[in-house]
């Protein structure tokens, strides 16, 4: 298979100006003959239904949540990216651009990452005109911070809740046509499988949570903005419901999955304290702003940390790249933590932790300011741990937080099944092997707000579909595979809950396939995630029927797909011979143990093709040709 | 720890439902209410029991899913919301009773789980500006003072989860829509539809059946993010202007 990125010709910072020129249109009269069905409310989703509804196009939307609203990029705490140069500190598309690529280590496309950065500043101006509340100066402009892995301040935030007010933003847009009757919302209800017809995809089968019944809906595109996998390691800082299921069942229908093994680690987690855990917390990376990060130079020194002084600290990111220091991008980050923490110089119970500390900010800004920038972090921290931030350090450690990898999509967003698009955080676009603070919100919300509707109405009105209803043979195999598989699920009648299989998949993938990978732990996990998905065909136990509300069932199904995709990534991971971004192979690794990339062999998307059950999954590369950047050796010193 | 729990068991939204008695067993003070049913819910499955439903998902007080009446109280006996309420604020052997929250408009899906659609209209009334994607101006060409941005940010902290309507013995939803109402009406982008917004925003409060505000503030008591009872005061007022603001 050839992947082609369809990306136009010509200079870069042409490129989408010319995709607008010579694309596609329909008159506005006939868009609302067709209907675009959008899997995900999320930024990507909402944004991307509430823009094609707004172009005239019918539209229904799904998610598993009882609202739209409560998509996990809800969650989202930091801010948002845009190179709007306010702060006059040199930032350009072009340096915004830059740095998403080489934050990226090189492994993304570089048609796709200008036209992100392009369209950024138009993302701000449209949140600000739907009236979400960003942080203002005094003087009535908007207010930035710094986020890792940049030198300009470009990030606009509301407090710490920017992905909630994005949301609700997108949220607002979408009600709005909801109201009018022009999208029909579908909440509690669960995609799980794709319908292709002619080799396009032309549907869905989803599962009403509230009655079980399963449905199917018939589209002349699907869209999939249904999020990102971490929780395949269990515990990671995503929401409890976060999963790979939508994606990973368009992947069994021919979808290519690309670069699984490109995941991100946030160094600024609160730590792990028992077995019992549900879920981590993110400390927003914004917190690096101001937050001094060390440990103790001593191994095993037990003294509380305001007994500890200053000579006998070590601040090993400013230390090891005094030019970003605490703002380091997150990968290195996350791997210096271990390594701090592998020396034995851990701090708080188990030694998995490292300080982050205020107390050189309060003395410089004064505690108000602190509190202002960052109180709400503070108190959800207080109230996590019972330990009051201001009156000493926080403790983090890093934690599964973020997808690069997804659905390998062109410079369309289409997947290689034409009529899939992809946005979100579910493709693999823009972010390479590892993302910068910041830059998922504005990849979100480019995706759905400028991209998609662009590309979706090229496509629409360059594709000659025939009329299917939900008679067509297709649907109906694909409905009754889906029931066949819910009935196989609930028959096991075993003896261990769905999330005690998942807790035990998690552990074997933090340890084998986290934060450092080497041939024999990726191995084993190959020999672990088998015996995990037999144990899982003999001993789950789901109660109660698929015709009603059953949220055991929606969670076995869910941790049924991670079991198989686990294996796909750690393929993946085993077959990336470098480390590079989030992806870090200890065999290669330069003599001070940073990243060591193999540009010659492995400057390529990897994507993988579904073989059949039970059978290796296929490889192809998409490689990638920079014409414009210089591929460097990623220096954050 | 271990807990003698009282919970509120339906099958779906026709059957009468009842309370049911389970022990949580092997409880630690650090782990999170939801963890503590997770617990339980692991051991139901395992014996072959069907788990208690309840809805959550970001645990960590943000999406505004998680919604038990613990004990008579929205969220708990701590500020914040379920998901972050923690057994270290409950004594060891204390009975907890699990209720889902109680309101006509909001009726029981099955066991702690309710169907809040109703706030979902209230936002598709009215809870938005009328803007297209395409054609705004520069994000900065409209100043916002910083009072009213952060005033505008109080309101929109709102997490919808709906305790306010869950306190309050009227039912009322007054406190979830004045802070949707007031955040788009303390910003300039929001003035050309203030009135028609509050107007209809009000008006589908009422056909889904909310109950009126008699001032008793339980909603602001029980907000998980502290949303103001200002906002119920700011919203009555907008709403008399617009309904002026129209007669002329
Ligand atoms: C704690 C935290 C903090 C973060 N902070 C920042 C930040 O400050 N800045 C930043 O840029 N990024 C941040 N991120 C990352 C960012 O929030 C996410 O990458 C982004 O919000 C993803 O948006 P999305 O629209 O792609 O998907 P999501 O918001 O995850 O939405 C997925 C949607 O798909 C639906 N869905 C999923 N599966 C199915 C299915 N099978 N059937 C039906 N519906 C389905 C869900 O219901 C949901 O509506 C943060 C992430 C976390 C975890
Ligand atoms: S689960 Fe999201 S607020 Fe409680």
């Amino acid at each position: 298979m050839k992947l082609e990125s369809r990306a136009p010709g010509g200079p870069l910072q042409l490129k989408w100006d010319r995709y607008k020129a010579e694309m596609k249109l329909i008159n506005p009269a006939n868009k609302r003959k067709y209907r675009v069905l959008v899997v995900g409310t999320g930024l990507a989703g909402a944004s991307a239904a509430a823009a094609l509804a707004e172009l005239g196009y019918q539209v229904d939307t799904f998610c598993f949540q009882d609202s739209p609203r409560r998509a996990h990029s809800i969650a989202a705490q930091g801010g948002i990216n845009a190179a709007k140069n306010y702060q006059n500190d040199g930032d350009s598309v072009w340096r915004l651009f830059y740095d998403t690529i080489k934050g990226g280590d090189f492994r993304s496309r570089e048609a796709n990452v200008y036209r992100l950065a392009q369209v950024s500043v138009n993302i701000i101006d449209h949140c600000v005109a739907l009236g979400v509340p960003f942080a203002r100066e005094y003087g009535g402009h908007l207010d930035n911070r710094s986020f890792g892995g940049a030198q300009v301040s470009r990030t606009f935030y509301c407090r710490g809740q920017t992905g909630q007010q994005l949301l609700l933003g997108a949220y607002s847009a979408l009600s709005r046509q909801i109201g009018m009757g022009r999208v029909k919302s579908h909440p509690r209800t669960e995609m799980i499988d794709l319908v292709l017809v002619d080799g396009k995809a032309r549907g869905i089968i989803v599962r009403d949570l509230v009655t079980g019944k399963l449905e199917s809906y018939v589209g002349d595109a699907v869209v999939l903005a249904t999020g990102g996998y971490g929780p395949v390691f269990f515990l990671s800082t995503n929401a409890k419901g976060c999963n790979v299921t939508a994606t990973y069942r368009a992947h069994k229908r021919g979808a290519l999955f690309a670069n699984p093994c490109f995941t991100q680690i946030h160094p600024t987690c609160i730590p792990v304290t028992g077995d019992y855990q549900s879920k981590l917390t993110l400390m927003s990376e914004s917190l690096r702003n101001d937050g001094r990060i060390w440990v103790p130079k001593k191994a095993g020194d037990k003294r509380l940390p305001s007994e500890i002084p200053e000579g006998e600290r070590d601040y090993y990111l400013e230390r090891k790249y005094p030019s970003f220091g605490n703002l380091a991008p997150r990968d290195i980050s996350s791997r210096a933590a271990k390594e701090a923490c592998d020396d034995g110089r851990g701090v708080g119970e188990g030694g998995r932790g490292v300080y982050l500390d205020f107390s050189d900010a309060i003395a410089r800004l004064g505690e108000k300011v602190i509190r202002e920038r960052y109180g709400n972090l503070f108190d959800m921290y207080h109230h996590i741990t019972n330990e009051n931030p201001n009156q000493g350090p926080m403790r983090i450690y890093p934690a599964m937080h973020y997808c690069m990898g997804g659905l390998w999509v062109d410079y369309h967003l289409m997947s290689n099944i034409p009529g899939l698009f992809v946005l979100g955080e579910a493709n693999f676009s823009d972010h390479g092997a590892n993302r910068l603070g910041a830059s998922a919100l504005m990849q979100g919300l480019a995706d759905g707000y400028f991209i998609a509707p662009y590309t979706i109405t090229n496509y629409l009105a360059s594709t000659k579909q025939t009329p299917v209803d939900t008679n067509h043979e297709n649907f109906k195999a694909c409905l009754a595979e889906t029931q066949e598989r819910i009935q196989r699920v609930l028959a096991v009648k075993g003896t261990r809950s769905p999330v005690v299989i998942h807790r035990e998949l998690g552990k074997v993938m933090w340890e084998h396939v986290g934060m450092a990978r080497s041939t024999e732990s990726l191995k084993a996990a190959l020999k672990r995630i088998p015996a995990i998905r037999e144990e899982y065909w003999k001993t789950v136990s789901v109660p109660g029927s698929g015709e009603e509300m059953n949220q055991g069932l929606e969670y076995a199904l869910r941790v049924a797909d991670f079991i198989d995709f686990a294996e796909l990534l750690t393929e993946d991971a085993l077959s990336r011979e470098e480390s590079c971004g989030g992806h870090f192979r200890v065999e290669h690794q330069t003599e001070e143990g940073e990243a060591k990339r193999d540009d010659d062999n492995f400057a390529h998307v990897s994507a993988w093709e579904h073989t059949g059950e039970g059978k290796k999954p296929a490889l192809h590369k998409e490689s990638l040709g920079f014409e414009n950047v210089q591929l460097a050796v990623r220096s954050y010193k | 720890m271990n807990f003698p729990l009282k919970v509120w068991r339906q099958k779906n939204s026709q059957d009468t439902g009842g309370f049911v008695h389970y022990q949580a067993k092997g409880i630690v003070p650090d782990m999170s209410f939801l963890e503590m049913l997770d617990v339980v819910n692991d051991e139901l499955m395992e014996k072959g029991q069907e788990p208690i439903a309840f809805d959550h998902d970001c645990r960590e007080g943000i999406c505004g899913s998680c919604s038990l009446m613990i004990n008579g109280r929205p969220h708990g006996p701590t500020r914040g919301t379920t998901c972050q309420t923690y057994m270290r604020n409950f004594t060891d052997g204390q009975t907890i009773v699990i209720e889902p929250w109680r309101a006509k408009s909001f009726p029981i899906v099955r066991d702690l789980v309710c169907d809040r659609g109703s706030f979902d209209r209230i936002m598709e009334a009215g809870g938005f500006v009328t803007v297209n994607v395409g054609g705004a101006p520069d994000g900065n060409a409209l100043p916002v003072a910083k009072v009213a941005a952060e005033k505008a940010m109080d309101g929109a902290a709102c997490i919808g989860c709906g305790a306010c309507v869950a306190a309050c013995k009227n039912a009322s939803a007054m406190l979830f829509v004045g802070a949707k109402v007031s955040h788009l009406g303390f910003l300039p982008q929001g003035q050309p539809e203030r009135a028609d917004r509050v107007r209809q925003m009000v008006g589908q409060m009422d056909k889904e059946g909310f109950g009126g505000c008699t001032s008793q503030y339980e909603c602001e008591a029980a907000c998980p993010k502290e949303i103001n009872a200002d906002f119920i005061a700011k919203m009555n007022a907008d709403y008399l202007w617009a309904c002026i603001a129209t007669e002329q």
